[in-house]
């Protein structure tokens, strides 16, 4: 056994004749992965051997090969060209000779082969200016072509399937209530636990039901039901765009002169801006619920008292405000999941990308609008 | 690389495929000798395609065997059937490369994975299997960066790094332009002739089937099992059966019985 291990290793030797033939005689099996001799080794060697003329192979004591011997063989004839001494291949088995042929027979085309190029941190931080200009541009386009596309609608001209919107409104609507019921009950319980510490310091624990009760209706449930959608609606818009432009369903829909943007954008865009509010409506409900479980269990408050205070302290304004809010974080969610999508590329990655940054831009939006919301209703005293 | 005559690599015995109760194929007995370039044929929703997956071992057969070198793939273990995996090429009907990575890349993964071979050594195999694709230099694209043809090579230079013995083809030739699809059968006959790689190709491109075919099985949709076998040519020749003279003509066999 050891002795044929030993045969099979792959090995070579070389023989230089009178007439400067340099023979490289391969030995054993050329076989990927078994250690096998590299080209550059016989660089030194040819460069010793005083001037060959040509150069050739004795494979008669090899047993096997596959590309270990092909690679070995290309580097070879690269040393050959290099130093300017010819290769004879037609010793070579057979197979060999025609893959060294098939390898060869589409030369490389000129100047496809790329290298890779440093940019200096003014370049990088120029492309990334313009970039970010151009996908502000991008998206003030696509604003602008929503808007027509809902001024379609208003006229009664926008192309879309009816059954798509209600599809969606049930994806994004009522299918969405156990996560926002979980979130809000929680995001009421968390607000009445800060606030309890502190205004029970006063005796003043009764004020729990204004901060949660204010706190949901005017922002917070509008705020946590916008992320929600923007993590789950918007990120699947996103995906789902994206991936129909990678199937060319959107050149489909182009080619036949269909605007993907009345087609797919407009009911993505109702449904959110039709379900946010309901969504957010019950999330204040649910918000209060986790409030109200604190403070009775925890405040010794009883449940009149924390309804009536409640009552007391949320007026009408501060629903407006959480709904209108509601709205627009819907329409917002909607409008950064499509405009990802529509603008994604064309290979998984992409549409990853596309999805990713979907959810950022719904998120970042949603809070700066919020904030926007806010100072505006300051201002006005609503 | 001595191709001995007639000595069985892939046998498929008494093969039935189906998805939940839906039987795609059944009773499926054929046997692949070692240099066979094989033709799975049959009309669009006939089971090609079904029956490669089975083969490659991504749909668990509900009975019958697939054995290689005599080595049952389904009732083996995991291990084993890894060692056997290992042997096969696979060239999906995409090209199947993954987006994320390079060409480059994409060859050199099954290397990475399969051999304990230095960086240096696997970046110079993966331009050797793209070159002799004609994709030299393309080792730093992306499959987004190139066309549909291109896609189908580099997917080929990747089901041959690690130097197959079984290259499987779905649909080699489907979405080629003639010329691109008349290379690539070229080049699959001189891989064959230079490997020595036994070649199982799913197609119904007739053109591909009489060109690099010797040997075949033809699928029938509707009796969903296999109605011929033989020699592409030959069966042109001697089949009696009117579907499979239907396909190997073009269906200009019914037409010229139509007209009588």
């Amino acid at each position: 056994m050891a002795s044929d291990k030993a045969l099979q290793k792959a090995d070579l030797s070389l023989l230089r004749l009178a007439d400067g033939t340099l023979t490289v005689r391969l030995s054993g099996e050329w076989k990927l992965g078994k250690q096998l001799p590299q080209g550059e080794e016989l660089r030194g060697k040819i460069e010793s051997a005083e001037t060959v003329s040509r150069l050739t192979f004795d494979t008669q004591a090899m047993t096997g090969w596959d590309s270990g011997l092909i690679t070995f063989l290309m580097d070879i004839i690269d040393l050959g060209s290099e130093m300017h001494i010819p290769v004879e291949k037609d010793r070579l088995p057979a197979g060999v000779q025609r893959i060294l042929t098939l390898a060869s027979a589409v030369p490389e085309r000129k100047g496809v082969r790329r290298k890779a190029t440093k940019t200096s941190f003014v370049d990088r931080v120029g492309e990334s200016s313009i970039a970010f200009w151009r996908s502000s541009l991008e998206m003030v386009g696509f604003i602008g072509e929503a808007s027509v596309a809902f001024m379609r609608l208003l006229v009664g001209k926008a192309q879309f399937r009816p059954s798509d919107l209600l599809l969606t409104m049930q994806e994004c609507g009522a299918q969405a209530l156990p996560i926002v019921s979980l979130i809000s009950i929680l995001v009421g319980i968390i607000l009445a636990f800060i606030g309890a510490i502190q205004l029970k310091i006063f005796g003043a624990q009764i004020y729990v039901a204004s901060l949660v009760g204010i706190g949901m209706v005017r922002a917070l449930a509008a705020v946590m039901t916008g992320i929600i959608m923007a993590g789950r609606t918007g990120a699947s818009f996103a995906a789902q765009l994206g991936t129909m432009q990678v199937n060319e369903e959107i050149d489909a829909l182009k080619t036949l002169g269909i605007s993907p943007m009345e087609f797919l954008v407009l009911p993505r865009m109702l449904a959110l801006f039709f379900m946010m509010p309901l969504l957010s409506l019950y999330a204040d409900l649910m918000g209060i619920i986790g409030g109200l479980i604190i403070g009775v269990s925890m405040l010794d408050l009883s449940f009149m008292e924390y309804y009536n205070k409640t009552c007391e302290s949320v007026h009408l304004n501060d629903l407006w405000v959480g709904l209108f809010s509601a709205a627009v974080f819907g329409v917002l969610v909607a409008l950064a999941g499509c405009l990802r999508g529509m603008q994604s590329g064309r290979s998984a990655s992409a549409v990853g990308e596309a999805t990713t940054s979907a959810v950022v831009t719904s998120i970042v939006s949603i809070v700066v609008a919020m904030a926007v919301i806010t100072f505006v209703c300051n201002v006005l005293h609503i | 690389m001595e191709i001995r005559e007639a000595e069985p690599h892939i046998i498929v015995e008494d093969l039935t495929v189906a998805y939940g109760s839906n039987v795609i194929l059944h009773d499926l007995t054929f046997t692949i000798n070692r240099g066979d370039i094989f033709i799975i044929m049959g009309a669009s929703g006939g089971g090609k395609s079904t029956i490669l997956r089975s083969m490659v071992g991504l749909l668990q057969p509900t009975k019958g065997q697939v054995l290689y070198d005599g080595l049952s793939f389904w009732s083996a273990g995991p291990e084993e059937q890894k060692s056997i995996m290992r042997k096969f090429g696979v060239l999906y009907q995409g090209g199947a490369l993954w987006s994320s990575l390079t060409l480059g890349e994409n060859v050199a993964l099954p290397l990475q994975q399969y051999t304990d071979l230095s960086s240096g050594q696997i970046e110079r195999i993966a331009s050797l299997k793209l070159a002799l694709v004609g994709l030299a230099g393309f080792e730093e694209y992306y499959p987004s960066e190139i066309s549909g043809g291109m896609k189908k090579r580099a997917g080929l230079a990747r089901a041959m790094a690690l130097d197959p013995e079984i290259l499987f083809f779905d649909e080699p030739s489907a979405g080629l332009d003639p010329i691109s699809a008349h290379l690539l059968d070229e080049l699959i006959i001189e891989l064959r002739n230079s490997l020595g790689a036994t070649v199982v190709v799913v197609t119904h491109e007739l053109a591909s089937i009489f060109a690099i075919g010797n040997n075949s099985v033809f699928l029938d949709a509707d009796t969903r099992t296999m109605i011929a076998g033989g020699a592409p040519m030959k069966l042109l020749a001697e089949s009696k059966d009117p579907k499979v003279m239907n396909f190997l003509t073009r269906g200009e066999g019914r037409v010229q019985e139509e007209i009588r």
